[in-house]
C-alpha cells in the first residue's frame, strides 16, 4: 500500500538515509526499529513531506507522493503521530482533537470520528476542557493518536508512541495499536521497545546509521542473532 | 453657588474629560494595534509598514469623502473587502518570499515596502494635508459634563466591535483554531493536513484589513498626509510589547494604557509632549518587563 523506493535523504550535507527501500502491506503493522539518530523519524518525515529526499520515491497506492506538499497527505491518507506529540499545549483537549479533523474528508465524519476517539480514551472525554499541555503523559499520548485518528488516516505512522511512559501505560499504548489495528486501520510504528513492537507487527525493518539492514516477518527478526545481540541484550 | 465647590466640580469634569477620552482613543488604538500584534503571533513577522496601510486607509477615507462625498462610515464597507484583498497580494508578491528568512530579512522587507507606500503616496498624492470633513466631525455629543464629536465616538464603538469580532473569529471559528494551531506549533499543523501557507495569507489579509479599516475610520480625526502613518505606528509598537506580543487581549490593554498616557501628558504637559511619554513608558517596560506587562502570556497565548 505505502512504499518508499530507494529513498536517500539529507540535512544539509549530513546524509540520514541511504537508499531505503520499504513496503507496508494494507491492513497490517509495520514496525520500525533501531538506535537512535538511526534515521527512523527521518523516514517518517520522508513519508509526510516534512523532508524531501534527495533520490527515491514514496509511493501510496501507485500514486507517487514526492511532488504532493505534506499538508495534502494528509487528505490523502497519510498521518502521522510526530515524535514527542507535538500536541498544541494551549488548547484544550477538544481544539486538539477537532484540529485533527481538518481537511474536507475528514470533516466529514467528524462527530462519528470524535465517539470513536472518546471510546478508544474514555480518559479524553473526562478531560476534554483541559489544556493539552497540562495532561500527563500518557494522556498526552493518547490525544495526540486521538488527534491523528480524527484525519482519517489510511496509514497511521505513530513515532515512539510509548517514550518515556511507565510500564503499564507502555501496554495500554500497545493494546490500542493492536486495536485500531484489528478495526482495520494500516500502522506503521517507530518503537524503541524492540520486543514489544516486533511481536505486534507482521512485518519489520531494522534501521542503522540510515542503512536498512534487516527487514523480514516480525518473528523471524525477533529470531535473528544480530537483532538479538544489539538489541536485546542477549 | 460657592467657589470651592465650583473647583470641585471642574476638576470632576477634567477627569471625566480625561477618562471618556482615553477609552475612545483606546478603543482606536486597539483596532490599529490587533493586526500588528495578529501577524506576529501567528506569522512571527513584525510588520514594519503596518501604519503605511492605515495612511492608505486614511486616503481612502479622504477620496471617497471628497470625490463622491460617501461617509467614511460608508466606506468600512468598502474597506474591508478591499484591504483584504490588498494583504492578500502583498503576502502573495511580498511576504510568502521572506516568512521563513531571517528576522533582518524580513525587517529589511517591511522596512522596504514602507518607504516605497509613503513615496508612492507623496507622488500620486503629493505631501499636502488632508481633511476629511463629514457632518458628524462638527457634531458635538455632551455626557458626563464631557464633550466630543461623534465622529470620535462612532468610531470608537465601530472599532470595539471589529476588534471584539476578531477575538470572536480566533476563539471560536475553526479558521481561527487553525491559525492558532499554526502558531503554535507549524509543524504539527502541517501534520493535520494544514496549509500554511494559506494561514499566513489569511493572518496577513485579515491584519491589514483591521489597519486599512482604523484607517478610515480615523481619516475624519487627524490630517491625511503620506506620512501620517508613522505617529500611529509607533505607539502601535508600544501597545504590542506592553500587552505582550501576539497577545491580542493584551494588545486591547496596552492600548488602553498608552491612551491614558497620552491623555494625561498632552493635558498636564501639552501635546508636544505626548511622544516622550510613549517612549518613557516604552523604555520602562522593555527594561523591567520585556516579556509585556502581563509575563509570558503572548508567547503561550499566541494570538488569542
Ligand atoms: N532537523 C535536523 N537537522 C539536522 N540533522 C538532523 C535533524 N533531524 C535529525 N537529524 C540527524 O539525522 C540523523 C537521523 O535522525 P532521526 O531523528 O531520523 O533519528 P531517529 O532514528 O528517529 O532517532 P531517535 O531514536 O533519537 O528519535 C541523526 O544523525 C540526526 O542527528
Ligand atoms: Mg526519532
Amino acid at each position: 500500500m505505502l512504499r518508499l523506493e530507494g529513498i536517500d535523504a539529507f540535512y544539509g550535507d549530513l546524509q540520514a538515509l541511504y537508499d531505503v527501500s520499504l513496503e507496508v502491506e494494507q491492513g497490517r503493522v509495520f514496525a520500525l526499529v533501531g538506535a537512535n539518530a538511526a534515521g527512523k523519524s527521518t523516514t517518517l518525515r520522508v513519508i509526510s513531506g516534512l523532508v524531501t529526499p534527495r533520490r527515491g520515491r514514496v509511493v501510496l497506492d501507485g500514486q507517487d507522493l514526492t511532488t504532493v506538499p505534506a499538508h495534502a497527505r494528509v487528505d490523502l491518507g497519510v498521518v502521522q503521530v510526530p515524535e514527542g506529540r507535538r500536541l498544541f499545549p494551549f488548547m484544550s483537549v477538544t481544539e486538539n482533537l477537532l484540529l485533527g479533523a481538518h481537511t474536507p474528508r475528514a470533516r466529514a465524519e467528524r462527530d462519528a470520528t470524535l465517539k470513536y476517539v472518546y471510546t478508544l480514551f474514555p480518559v479524553l472525554a473526562e478531560r476534554r476542557g483541559q489544556l493539552a499541555g497540562s495532561l500527563s503523559g500518557g494522556e498526552q499520548q493518547m490525544c495526540a493518536i486521538g488527534r491523528a485518528l480524527m484525519a482519517r488516516p489510511r496509514v497511521l505512522m505513530l513515532d515512539e508512541p510509548t517514550l518515556g511512559l511507565a510500564p503499564v501505560l507502555v501496554k495500554r499504548i500497545f493494546d490500542t495499536v493492536r486495536t485500531i489495528n484489528a478495526d482495520g486501520m494500516t500502522i506503521m510504528l517507530v518503537e524503541q521497545n524492540v520486543r514489544q513492537a516486533l511481536t505486534l507487527a507482521q512485518r519489520a525493518a531494522v534501521l542503522e546509521s540510515g542503512h536498512l539492514v534487516l527487514h523480514g516477518q516480525g518473528a523471524a527478526l525477533l529470531a535473528d542473532e544480530r537483532l538479538k545481540r544489539a538489541y536485546l541484550g542477549m | 453657588m460657592d467657589p470651592a465647590r465650583r473647583l470641585g466640580r471642574a476638576q470632576i469634569d477634567v477627569f471625566a474629560q480625561l477618562g471618556v477620552s482615553t477609552i475612545l482613543l483606546g478603543g482606536i488604538y486597539a483596532l490599529i494595534a490587533v493586526g500588528l500584534t495578529l501577524i506576529f503571533g501567528i506569522m512571527r513577522v513584525v510588520n514594519f509598514a503596518h501604519g503605511e496601510f492605515l495612511m492608505l486607509g486614511m486616503y481612502l477615507g479622504f477620496w471617497a469623502f471628497t470625490l463622491l462625498s460617501m461617509d467614511p462610515w460608508f466606506v468600512l464597507f468598502v474597506s474591508i473587502p478591499l484591504f483584504f484583498g490588498i494583504g492578500v497580494l502583498t503576502y502573495v508578491l511580498v511576504m510568502k518570499g521572506v516568512i521563513h528568512a531571517s528576522h533582518n530579512v524580513q525587517i529589511f522587507t517591511t522596512v522596504g515596502l514602507s518607504t516605497a507606500l509613503q513615496n508612492t503616496a507623496l507622488v500620486l498624492w503629493s505631501g499636502d494635508f488632508h481633511t476629511v470633513r463629514p457632518w458628524h466631525a462638527l457634531r458635538p455629543i455632551r455626557m458626563l459634563g464631557t464633550a466630543f464629536n461623534l465622529s470620535q465616538v462612532v468610531a470608537f464603538v465601530i472599532a470595539l466591535t471589529l476588534t471584539v469580532l476578531l477575538f470572536a473569529f480566533m476563539r471560536f471559528t475553526h479558521t481561527g483554531r487553525v491559525m492558532r494551531a499554526t502558531a503554535q506549533d507549524r509543524d504539527a499543523a502541517i501534520l493535520m493536513g494544514i496549509d500554511t501557507d494559506r494561514v499566513y495569507r489569511i493572518t496577513f489579509a485579515l491584519g491589514i484589513a483591521a489597519v486599512g479599516a482604523a484607517g478610515v475610520l480615523v481619516s475624519p480625526l487627524y490630517a491625511v498626509y503620506p506620512t501620517a502613518g508613522l505617529q500611529f505606528v509607533l505607539l502601535s509598537y508600544v501597545v504590542v510589547v506592553l500587552g505582550g506580543l501576539g497577545d491580542m487581549v493584551g494588545a486591547l490593554i496596552g492600548s488602553l494604557i498608552v491612551a491614558a498616557v497620552e491623555v494625561a501628558g498632552s493635558y498636564w504637559f501639552g501635546t508636544a509632549w505626548k511622544e516622550i511619554f510613549y517612549f518613557l513608558l516604552f523604555i520602562g517596560v522593555l527594561v523591567f518587563r520585556p516579556a509585556g506587562l502581563f509575563g509570558q502570556r503572548g508567547a503561550e497565548n499566541l494570538g488569542v
